[in-house]
């Protein structure tokens, strides 16, 4: 039940990706590009999604349980500190060099772009290099 | 700085805006969970939590089938990609990388962070969004 809910949230957001222009690189750069021929669109993709989730968090409240009983796995933490600081300024670069983040990557994937397809295997590798920095982190 | 009217389209990311907040309601209110794209794929990676694979998965799976359930509706609006083999590779693993250490990503901190009024996504998001302008800059107008 969860999988096929899954599936179709998923579904869901790369459609809303799609519709919103997020899934062309060239449109995200036109909107990161702030010095040239501005495209202020994504701005309202942020706004739209936005307005929908302060109500749905309005609507979530304190509850514990989700409305299929499930435990609610919101983030508790709350400090600002340098590794979210760095973490998300490494991704804004990577961002601003390619134009596309990790939800338009895999639409793109799916509409067969092989330029999509090498910036999802970096990505992932990204992410692995993460996982091993944990560890060596830890130790 | 100008406005670029040709490009611009308000209504059409307005409504995308509201279906990728839609779909983030659904998520949170019935599996309780967030919608951040970067944290779902990279749980993929963790060896820690067995078992929470397969929901994983079938989200990613439906972003990849996406284009084909819209494909069932409309034309597929036309995507381009400027950037060189080279700068993806280089890219990717910033944005692989980065979303992780920095935990999250235009998801997970720029819609639902900021829909939660939390302190630590908006201080995420004015960063990789700072750092975004800076690099279309100096990638735009001081090396072209």
């Amino acid at each position: 039940m969860s999988i096929l809910f899954s599936l179709l949230v998923g579904l869901v957001f790369g459609t809303g990706l799609i519709i919103a222009g997020m899934a062309d690189p060239s449109k995200v750069l036109g909107f990161l590009d702030l010095a040239g021929n501005w495209d202020p669109s994504l701005a309202l993709v942020m706004a739209g999604a936005i307005a929908i989730g302060l109500v749905t968090y309005r609507l979530a409240g304190r509850r514990t349980v989700s409305l299929m009983g499930k435990p609610m796995n919101v983030p508790v933490v709350e400090n600002v500190d340098r590794r979210l600081v760095i973490g998300s300024g490494l991704f804004g670069i990577g961002w601003g060099l390619a134009g596309i983040c990790p939800g338009p990557s895999f639409v793109l994937l799916g509409i067969g772009s092989a330029k999509g397809l090498v910036f999802v295997v970096a990505m992932l590798a990204g992410m692995v290099l993460f996982e091993l920095y944990q560890r060596f982190d830890r130790t | 700085m100008s406005i670029d009217w040709i490009n611009f389209t308000p209504f059409s990311a307005l409504a995308g805006g509201v279906l990728i907040g839609l779909s983030a309601a659904l998520f949170l209110l019935f599996e309780g969970r967030i919608a951040g794209i970067s944290g779902i794929v990279g749980g993929l990676f963790q060896t820690r939590q067995p078992g929470n694979f397969a929901w994983r998965i079938a989200f990613v799976a439906g972003l990849i089938l996406s284009p084909w359930l819209y494909l069932a509706f409309s034309q597929l609006p036309a995507v381009q990609v400027d950037a060189s083999w080279g700068t993806l590779a280089v890219a990717g693993v910033l944005v692989g990388f980065g979303t992780r250490f920095g935990s999250g990503c235009t998801s997970g901190h720029g819609v639902c962070g900021l829909s939660r009024l939390s302190v630590r996504s908006l201080v995420a998001t004015l960063t990789f969004m700072a750092a975004g302008f800076l690099t279309v800059f100096v990638v735009r107008h001081l090396l072209a």
